[in-house]
């Protein structure tokens, strides 16, 4: 009798520490804890929290690197999760010292740092089986995505923060690692981070494809645009093929719990024939 | 200046202060109970009492202070009401100095909250030591030649700056810019006292000076005729500027306009008297700052905006109407 007493006294304890009031930072952050389960928890997120749609509803607590530990205090949270970027670390700081527990996922953007970010949520969660879940589901998706042709496509990856300037992907940008998670060439590893691209390298490079997401195009007024604020991209490969795949910010670089169809999606669509050519 | 209109105002800013310290202290994202208040305890409200609210309405006060006072005491010594303390690059220093510890800091930044203040403020010191030197010929700081210094070294560090810029990577690029909004969102004791003793010294060098900068505003010459040490007021001027400027930007940011309105609504008020316009720019300067702040984190709680942003998006209008009036009643 003892020994039930105690477990079910354990079973209470184990299931009152599942939090039940959380704040997630971060969009792939938010978006992991909806594909765990865990939507309902959550009380409050970021300004880059824009997927899954239930989670725009949500009260906001701010830009992520710009968080204020008083508005997330007075959600009243009982685990604040947040992403390796997430700032600044007084606001951190002064969390802690509230004791409201803070849970920092480890920074990366590769296959490796996204299964390991949902792994450490659906602990923290009470979730562990639907991590291990979500875990196996990317891994096979990733698994089985199209084979890219025989050679390796030029992709040349272009975003833009707000409007004109598109700035090409270098060495060590999410872009640049989902193109090598996908087997493509980045165009633009000569370079490091996020830069603005002279047009006489740009032909030199004479990329194949052109890859931008969704929020750039819009920025800039669609496609006819975007061609016209990157000079030079006409006597190119992708210019004259018209070869351009257009896909989510966050889907495509979030590395979140979507990585695998993202991997999918850009592999099937790199292997897609020029357009032109189909005329 | 009758002494009935200087203690009316020291009543006013007495009163002015009071009353945004306790909206301040009372207006939250967070609800606390006058118990929390003054109580102590460990509750989540008073825990948010204690560590945050206190110290950001110090901060703020120190700061916007800070900016306030050191813009009088600049434009007493430009003879100029325009001029503010950005003139002979403190801020322009304090930018170089935090996008270099953003940009060339990397993991190191992580380890101490203490580095991004070092550097800017290091950074603003650089510049107004340079500035001075450059402006110093034996003892005399010649005034012109000051105003070309500091613009030479702000277009020096707007070089540095986009140096960095074209360095940086997406997330410091986003830090530098949410830093040169200016925000008091870091405030916390260390921020607060870490400020605190800059400010200190740079009040008791401007403690004596209001004569001096009395006598300014009649010409060098005359000045010097009248018996006041001219170098000496411009030697305490700029090392109280680089002192405390350098310091609170170094915690919160570059937040402009204060330096500029708070003395100008001094006047406004009791004349040129730097007797009055020192002291008061200090406190309404301190008054402007944490009014805004007020608005800063509540208006999107649980979010917040940076003050600059609600210091520039509410002062200028407000400041323009102010010259608006003026231009009326002379007419």
């Amino acid at each position: 009798m003892r020994k039930i007493l105690c477990l079910l006294l354990l079973s209470t304890t184990l299931h009152a520490a599942t939090p039940l009031r959380v704040v997630t930072v971060g969009g792939a952050v938010t978006e992991t804890a909806f594909a765990l389960g865990s939507g309902d928890v959550l009380v409050g997120v970021d300004t880059s929290s824009t997927f899954p749609e239930m989670a725009r509803a949500l009260p906001q607590v701010g830009y992520q690197r710009a968080l204020s530990a008083e508005g997330i205090a007075s959600l009243r949270p009982d685990l604040v999760i947040v992403s390796a970027n997430a700032g600044p670390p007084t606001a951190l700081a002064h969390l802690a010292a509230l004791k409201i527990p803070v849970l920092r996922l480890v920074a990366g953007d590769s296959l490796d740092g996204a299964t390991t970010r949902v792994l450490q949520m659906g602990e923290a969660l009470g979730r562990e089986g639907e991590a291990t879940k979500l875990v196996e589901k990317i891994a096979s998706e990733v698994g089985a995505r199209v084979p890219l042709a025989a050679h390796s496509p030029r992709v040349l990856f272009v975003m833009s923060l707000g409007q004109g300037s598109p700035m090409v992907a270098g060495r060590e940008t999410a872009a640049a690692a989902m193109l090598e998670l996908v087997g493509a060439q980045n165009a633009g590893n000569a370079i490091q981070g996020y830069k603005q691209f002279s047009r006489e390298a740009l032909v030199l490079l004479d990329p194949e494809i052109v890859v931008t997401t969704s929020r750039t195009l819009a920025a800039n007024g669609g496609e006819a645009n975007l061609a016209k604020l990157l000079p030079g991209l006409e006597i190119t490969a992708a210019g004259r093929s018209g070869r351009l795949i257009v896909m989510d910010d966050l889907f495509l670089l979030g590395f979140g719990p979507r990585i695998g169809e993202a991997a999918q999606e850009l592999a099937t669509k790199l292997n897609e024939p020029s357009r032109r050519a189909e005329r | 200046m009758t002494l009935a209109k200087g203690s009316a105002f020291c009543v006013f800013l007495a009163i002015l202060s009071a009353v945004v310290a306790l909206i301040s202290l009372r207006t939250g994202a967070v609800p606390i109970s006058w118990r929390e208040m003054v109580g102590g305890g460990d509750s989540v409200g008073s825990m948010v009492f204690q560590t945050m609210r206190v110290p950001r309405l110090l901060l703020g006060f120190l700061c916007g202070g800070a900016l306030g006072l050191c813009g009088a005491a600049m434009q007493g010594l430009f003879r100029n009401p325009l001029a503010d303390p950005a003139l002979v690059g403190v801020s322009g220093g304090a930018a170089l100095g935090a996008v270099a510890a953003i940009v060339l800091g990397g993991p190191f930044l992580s380890h101490s909250i203490y580095i991004l203040p070092a550097a800017a403020f290091f950074g603003a010191l650089a510049a107004a030591i340079l500035v001075h030197v450059i402006a110093t010929r034996g003892v005399r700081v010649d005034v012109p030649t000051l105003l070309l210094a500091g613009i030479a070294i702000n277009a020096f560090a707007g070089a540095g700056i986009g140096w960095m810029i074209y360095g940086a990577t997406d997330s410091q690029l986003r830090d530098f810019t949410f830093w040169s909004l200016g925000s008091l969102a870091g405030a916390g004791w260390d921020a607060t006292l870490g400020c605190l003793p800059f400010v200190v010294v740079a009040a008791g060098l401007l403690a004596f000076r209001a004569r001096a900068l009395n006598a300014l505003a009649l010409g060098e010459s005359n000045a010097w005729h009248l018996g006041v040490s001219i170098e000496g007021v411009k030697h305490a001027v700029l090392a109280a500027t680089a002192f405390a400027v350098g310091a609170v930007t170094a915690f919160t940011g570059t937040i402009g306009f204060i330096g500029l309105v708070a003395p100008h609504l001094v006047r406004l008020a009791v004349g040129a008297d730097h007797r009055l316009v020192l002291p008061g720019s200090f406190i309404i300067g301190g008054c402007l700052l944490c009014a805004a702040d007020v608005i800063a984190r509540t208006a999107r709680a649980p979010a917040e905006i940076p003050v600059g942003i609600v210091v520039a998006s509410l002062g200028a209008p407000f400041f323009l109407g102010l010259l608006l009036r003026e231009k009326r009643a002379r007419a």
